[in-house]
């Protein structure tokens, strides 16, 4: 065991203060209410994270600056060095910049976008620091005076800069895949399960070796082989899983913090990498439980390939039945409650405040309107409530699946926009859907069920054929989804 | 610290994090990931340490570099939160 300088007792109080606000902010999220008092505790605890570090490691001249010869008269050694610390400001405030005009300009319906290039950022700053630690490890007292780099020092610097660079690389390509520059579908490479497997166990090789040889090599192998299974990993799945990929990366993102933090002995980083990395695995299983998919096999890849496409090919001779906005109004005014289930091409269509406009003139009907939400509805967890708050729908008129499914059963019309597979009522009878024991909203029971949808040829996301659409009860409105919902407000008003 | 202190805090740490986790509403999931995201570059504390210190150039600039990368998402990630936060709205009447 090595003994590291230690930081004054009010630096470590100061890092505890942050962790114990950052738990805080997390923990306002149990409510709307309470949520962005949690926020504001988040901003307080990273101000003082931020401030502690700026005091204890403002930039120092040192001896070396003075002029040889004078080293004693040198007044200016271990004075701050003011040009360093202007560096430094100035990289905050650019960072700041650019993160803020970002935040105020991104629209609702990228956020998934959004979050995976945050997540990457993250992972590359934690490589970044990762060799930072390693180019200059006794400014972090990680290392003798000699630069020799202490044994858990070592291992926690690999293990960090591996994750982050897996964090780094694979959110750059969940980004590419939900922004549209990358094509949704799987790309399979042969043999990628045995080279995954390799590159990893070389990685973890390496790292066990560099505790033993410090060499620059093993540390840069070490972070390039990580960049490539980041990229390995993430190619083969299917859009449909990303919600799962980027709760998976949101928590690798954060047990990268918690490794360096290890390597810093800093208690604010151990916090915040342990409280993101659970939150990350949570929403994971969350996701995984929601389609009714093993973990395992969502990281394998390959759903919503072309196996599912042929199934749906045959079914569109089955008959159905097509109707106008105009029918649409009228079974909706006449109804005593309408449920709204939306999904991603709600997001897609930028449907959502038309759909609230038409919630409006029903409610003004006398109508009662509630929307109901599969957890995996959009692309990343909670995306369809933000766009739904977006369109200032009040969040207790929307629904959970768990808390809204019995009440399709006494629903008048149930009506879906751009939502499929969460609907599906094959996931709970047909043995053979790829999607078999998915839970899904019992849009089925109510009277009558509006379906919104491009056209008959489109399947979802998981490429099957939809029982929903050769129901007697259901009615399908072909078309536009903000297109359709505005000549329905039409129809109404 | 010593290795067993850091590993108590982080071992607790991760079961506050699965208690608190659990008790988001569905509803705020994606504002929880956005704040996660901004909480998780605390990493920036390494980055200004690196920035700060004396002696390699090279760590410096990466320094400075993952000051600019973390500022981003404290920014943008508490920014975001904020802005998703204010639209959620309770009923009127």
């Amino acid at each position: 065991m090595h003994e590291t300088i230690a930081a004054p007792a009010w630096v470590m109080l100061a890092y505890l203060i942050a962790g114990v606000c950052f738990i805080l902010a997390l923990r306002g999220l149990s409510s709307p209410a309470s949520s962005q008092r949690g926020n504001r505790l988040g901003m307080l605890g990273m101000t003082i994270a931020v401030v502690t570090t700026l005091l204890v490691y403002a930039p120092m001249r040192s001896a070396s600056d003075c002029p040889p010869g004078e080293l004693g008269l040198c007044s200016e050694a271990m004075s701050v060095d003011w040009a360093s610390f202007g560096w430094v400001i100035g990289a905050i405030a650019l960072g700041a910049v650019i993160g803020i005009v970002t935040a105020r300009r991104i629209a609702m319906t990228a956020m998934p976008q959004l979050v995976a290039a945050f997540h990457s950022l993250v992972g590359l700053a934690a490589v970044l620091v990762g060799a930072a630690a390693f180019l200059n490890p006794i400014a972090f007292g990680i290392a003798d005076a000699a630069g020799s780099i202490y044994f858990n020092s070592r291992l926690e610097m690999g293990l960090g800069v591996a994750i982050g660079a897996v964090t780094f690389s694979g959110s750059v390509i969940a980004f590419l895949k939900l922004n549209g520059n990358m094509s949704g579908k799987p790309i399979m490479l042969p043999g990628r399960h045995v080279l995954n497997f390799g590159i990893l166990f070389a990685i973890l090789a390496l790292i066990a070796y560099f505790t033993q040889d410090q060499s620059p090599w093993i540390f840069w192998t070490v972070t390039g082989l990580a960049f490539a299974v980041g990229f390995l990993l993430i190619i083969p799945i299917g859009g449909a899983d990303m919600p799962v990929v980027i709760s998976m990366l949101n928590s690798y993102s954060g047990w990268a913090a918690a490794a360096m933090g290890f390597t810093l002995q800093n208690s604010a980083m151990i916090i915040t990498g342990a409280l993101v990395g659970s939150s990350g695995a949570i929403l994971s299983y969350i996701m995984c439980r929601a389609m009714n998919r093993n973990f395992l096999s969502v990281i394998a890849g390959g759903f919503g390939g072309d196996a599912a496409a042929a199934g749906a090919e045959a079914a569109i001779d089955r008959p159905w039945k097509r109707g106008s906005a105009e029918d649409a109004g009228f079974l909706m005014k006449q109804a005593e409650l309408v449920i709204i289930v939306p999904g991603y091409g709600m997001a897609v269509a930028q449907a959502q405040h038309a759909v609230r406009e038409l919630a409006d003139l029903l409610k003004e009907e006398g109508v009662a309107v509630k929307y109901a939400i599969h957890p995996v509805a959009g692309r990343m967890p909670g995306h369809m409530n933000v766009l739904l708050a977006e369109a200032n729908v009040p969040y207790d008129e929307v629904f959970e699946l768990e808390d809204i499914n019995s009440e399709f059963a006494r629903a008048d019309v149930a009506f879906v926009i751009g939502a499929n597979d969460v609907t599906n009522p094959s996931a709970k009878s047909d043995k053979s859907s790829p999607i078999y024991g998915m839970p899904v909203l019992d849009v089925e029971k109510a009277k009558t069920v509006l379906f919104v949808k491009r056209s008959m040829g489109g399947v979802g996301y998981a490429g099957i054929d939809n029982e929903l659409f050769y129901r007697d009860n259901t009615m399908m409105l072909l078309g536009d989804g903000k297109k359709m919902a505005e000549e329905i407000v039409k129809s109404l008003g | 610290m010593d290795f067993i202190s850091i590993l108590s805090i982080f071992v607790l740490s991760c079961f506050v994090g699965y208690y608190v986790v659990w008790s988001v509403t569905p509803a705020l999931h994606t504002p929880l990931m956005s704040v996660t995201n901004a909480i998780s570059s605390v990493i920036v504390v390494g980055a200004l340490i690196a920035a700060g210190a004396s002696g390699a150039p090279g760590a410096k600039w990466l320094g400075l570099l993952g000051v600019v990368l973390a500022s981003i998402n404290i920014f943008g990630g508490f920014a975001v939160t904020e802005r998703m936060l204010a639209m959620y709205k309770k009923k009127e009447r």
